[in-house]
């Protein structure tokens, strides 16, 4: 029987699950939002990953097929989006009754009717619109959460409405928005599977109605399945799709780290530290580094490792959470922009506007002057990165200094206008010989580093 | 304490000095004895015992409240009067307490000041806080004992003549004035004797720590056995008797091979041993404590214990060099050392005692000390391949304890202690 590991990193801001196999092979990963109920958030970032494990699984089955069969992966992915919509879609109808629910026991009278009149027909209005983007469009590879997804959806709607409306409005949402994502939903596998799959028949039925003759269809894959296709791809998956969905993934043991590692309902020795699992994870898949840099929601890690990716030295940040991820999370705010818009405006500044404060509150009030200067927003948000960056060099200074190969990890590596400044700062200040490593899994290197602990925990038990 | 952990015959010894000092300023007053505030890094306690005089230590008061959940209070006094939120915590806290009536850790009001003794300078805040309990106490003399940094790291016999000309020109004419007593060289002769043996005595005491288990924790613990000879009871037979004891327990705690005696109850096994530089935090202290009993690491020296005078590279009080040994004595403090020195010594206890880490307390409101530590890690990393952690906290203010921050880099330190163990197997 195949062994597989898991690793969790519960993080001040998201919580991530690894699953690797015998081989330290990443084979799923799962994400969320950490939230009040820490158990519920692992939980689900567990889900996520077993259940991303099972797609992997799939497709390493059918391995050189899909390569071959270009319609295969197509179809995978596209029913991995559906997946993904099941399970919003469960989610947010939890969240239209919660609200109901809200608002019937917080207003009365006319008010009362007005705004469960207005709660039914915005999700009326945005329940396809959402349908849309995560079957037809990208919405399910978008990195978002439930809260994102659908706080935005809500505010867009409401900000159509009469203005007498929108304080009720949004009492409403914040009252049933925590208990919704705190609540664990259940979901099997093979039910999930299989509904996918009924509704991608649907998509692609009517896809072939509407492409009828015509050639202007998204791409030959796709081509491939629509030309009459579909039933038989979905036929020759079925059976693969049926041993993935009963295959058994027991996971023969698991590490907890993060900040909110204490809270896991693991063994004390299944927690271990994040500096270790992240040295460790990111160490793993760049062999040479030896100085880690990892940047959370509300710490900052500056790590130096050894060839085994065992820590010798390390330092955060002490007392203050400035230039973390949760300040560009305020930043965000501050601006009224989404966290995933700032980065790319970053990169079009001109010039960094200088910011002093070490302090977030105060770098707020300094960004709201230079906005009344008339400073480019672009500018700003440059010189915001820049600050976060020489905070973090500053650590790293701490720590050691940059030795050999320099890996960036955590959920701000994600950030472009980040990468820019470590790399044109690690250049500065250590030479431009250092190779600087960034990975697409960054955000997950603490979990990795966990999942690899827990397979090396297991083997020396046995 | 907890219920199980037995009082040492030394404790009860110890519990008996310190409540005869306090009691004894109590009655200064009555007594008619005159009273010395000064600081202990290069305290000048014989000298100031051959004029039978008592001592104050305002730091040790500071730090006493701390311990006693007082400081918040006295801290918030003090800066209610003027001083920043960056002012030495320490300070700030005796002030705060001598606004508040100055009553000791005892219960009991301690006496005003008839002198000033400032015997050490190293650090730039012991100045001020002189100047600042001046104003406090207008009128009380100031006796101003200029000790000159080890610079290159040695005392010329320049240096030292130029303290024993302070001493005899300016700090004993003072102390003479206040006492009105002649200076007695045949008395201070006999309590440096008794300093010497004293000096013997924590010299083999500290060592101790050579021997797996460690019998003692030389930090946490460490700060109790440094009380009597660093607040004014060196140079008894007293100090003596006390430390005698102590090392007779100890001795019998290797015998038995059992590791040390913590509030937490013994160290059942000992997991890290460590060599750990700064002060402790002090109105966190047991819980700080606990941190490292609940990991199994054990101090097996620290730089803090001896910031009242360094004694394990040979130095005595010399009862034939009065003047001299006691001005080498104050150049010698662990804080007048120049960086390099501080390094080396803290190289050589970390062979010594074959400690596995070196970790750094470094202290929020402390400018003199904190500047070099990191430096002083980096140096020892580079040398000796250890692994090194550092952290931060403050003396006697609790704002600076953040206990969930501090676990939370100990719980990585250990655990990279832990994983470089199996490495080095």
């Amino acid at each position: 029987m195949k062994k597989f590991y898991l690793g969790v990193d519960l993080g001040s801001t998201t919580s991530k699950a690894i699953i690797i196999d015998e081989k330290d092979e990443i084979v799923g990963r799962g994400i969320t939002n950490t939230r009040a109920n820490y158990t519920v958030a692992v939980e689900i970032a567990r889900l996520a990953a077993i259940f991303n494990a099972r797609f992997y699984l799939l497709k390493k089955q059918l391995g050189e097929e899909i390569e071959q069969r270009p319609e295969f992966k197509q179809y995978i992915e596209d029913i991995e989006s559906v997946f993904e919509y099941l399970q919003f879609e469960k989610r947010s109808d939890l969240f239209l009754a919660a609200l109901l629910k809200t608002a019937n026991a917080s207003f009365n009278g006319d008010i009362k009717n007005k705004v469960t009149h207005n709660i039914e027909k915005i999700f009326s209005t945005v329940k396809p619109k959402l349908k849309s983007e995560f079957i037809d469009g990208g919405l399910a590879k978008s990195n978002q959460f439930f809260r994102d997804i659908i706080s935005e959806k809500y505010n867009e709607e409401i900000e159509k409405l009469d203005k007498e409306l929108f304080e009720p409005m949004t009492l409403i949402y914040d009252k049933s928005i925590t208990p919704v994502e705190n609540e664990m939903v259940d979901f099997d596998f093979k039910e999930l599977v299989y509904q996918s799959m009924g509704l991608l028949e649907e998509k692609y039925k009517k896809l072939a109605e509407k492409s009828a003759g015509k050639t202007s269809v998204r791409f030959d894959a796709e081509l491939n399945i629509l030309t009459g296709n579909y039933e038989n791809v979905s036929g020759s998956l079925k059976k693969h799709i049926d041993y993935i969905a009963d295959f058994d993934l027991t996971i023969a043991n698991m590490v907890g780290t993060g900040y909110g590692r204490a809270i896991l309902p693991f063994p004390k020795d299944s927690i271990k530290s994040e500096i270790l699992c992240h040295a460790f994870g990111a160490h793993a898949v760049f062999p040479f580094t030896r100085t880690v840099l990892d940047i959370g929601g509300q710490d900052t890690k500056a790590i130096q490792v050894d060839k085994y990716g065992l820590v010798t030295s390390f330092n955060m940040n002490d007392r203050c959470a400035a230039g973390c991820g949760r300040y560009l999370g305020y930043i965000a705010d501050e601006f009224s922009i989404s966290l995933n818009e700032l980065g790319p405006e970053a990169l079009e500044a001109e010039k960094e506007a200088v910011i002093c404060s070490t302090c977030t509150v105060f770098a707020g009030a300094e960004v709201r002057e230079m906005l009344n200067m008339g400073e480019k927003r672009s500018n700003i948000l440059a010189g915001l990165h820049k600050s976060i960056v020489m905070r973090a060099m500053s650590l790293i200074a701490r720590s050691g200094g940059v030795k050999n190969e320099f890996t960036f990890t955590g959920g701000v590596a994600r950030n472009q206008a980040v990468l820019k400044y470590v790399g044109q700062m690690v250049a500065e200040n250590y030479g431009t010989d250092i190779k600087i490593n960034i990975h697409t899994d960054s955000i997950f290197m603490g979990a990795l580093g966990a999942a690899m602990f827990a397979r090396r925990a297991s083997l020396q038990k046995n | 304490m907890s219920e199980n952990v037995k009082k040492e015959k030394s404790m009860i010894l110890q519990k008996e000095m310190i409540g005869g000092l306090f009691k004894d300023l109590g009655n200064a007053k009555e007594s008619g004895k005159k009273v010395v505030y000064t600081f202990v890094p290069g305290n000048l306690s014989e000298l100031i015992r051959s004029f039978d005089m008592l001592m104050v230590y305002p730091e040790i008061n500071a730090l006493q409240s701390g311990m006693r959940k007082k400081s918040d209070e006295y801290i918030k006094e003090a800066e209610k009067w003027g001083h920043s939120e960056d002012v030495c915590t320490y300070v700030k806290c005796d002030i705060g307490m001598m606004l508040n009536g100055n009553i000791g850790p005892t219960g009991e009001k301690i006496p005003d000041p008839d002198l000033l003794l400032l015997s050490y300078t190293g650090c730039f805040t012991f100045l001020k806080w002189f100047e600042n309990l001046e104003k406090l106490y207008p009128g009380v003399p100031v006796a101003l004992l200029h000790t000159p940094y080890q610079e290159n790291g040695e005392i010329t016999p320049e240096m030292t003549d130029y303290m024993v000309k302070q001493l005899k020109n300016d700090v004993i004419p003072k102390m003479e004035q206040v006492s009105g007593q002649k200076f007695d060289p045949e008395k201070l002769k006999t309590i440096l004797q008794h300093s010497a043996d004293t000096e013997d005595m924590i010299v083999k005491i500290f060592d101790t720590t050579k021997n797996k288990p460690s019998p003692i924790d030389a930090y946490f613990a460490g700060v109790y056995y440094i009380g009597p000879i660093n607040i004014g009871f060196r140079g008894t037979a007293e100090a003596t008797g006390y430390y005698k004891e102590l090392y007779s327990e100890i001795q019998e705690r290797v015998k038995l091979g059992l590791g040390p005696v913590t509030p937490e109850g013994e160290m059942k096994e000992e997991k890290f041993r460590l060599v750990v530089e700064g002060p402790p935090n002090w109105t966190s202290f047991r819980e700080f404590w606990k941190l490292f009993y609940d990991m199994g690491a054990v101090i097996v020296s620290s730089s803090y214990t001896r910031v009242g005078g360094v004694y394990k590279n040979g130095f005595r009080h010399d009862p034939n060099r009065l003047l001299e040994s006691l001005s080498e004595y104050c150049m010698g403090c662990y804080t007048n050392m120049n960086l390099k020195q501080r390094v080396d010594m803290l190289a050589q206890e970390i062979v010594d005692y074959k400690a596995d880490g070196f970790l750094v307390n470094s202290i929020k409101s402390c400018n003199s000390f904190s500047a070099g530590q990191l430096l002083m890690m980096r140096t020892l990393e580079d040398r000796l391949g250890i692994p090194v952690g550092f952290i931060e906290s403050d003396l006697v203010d609790p704002r600076y304890f953040s206990y969930s921050n501090i676990k939370n880099r100990l719980e990585s330190f250990f655990q990279m202690l832990d994983q470089r163990k199996l490495i080095s197997v």
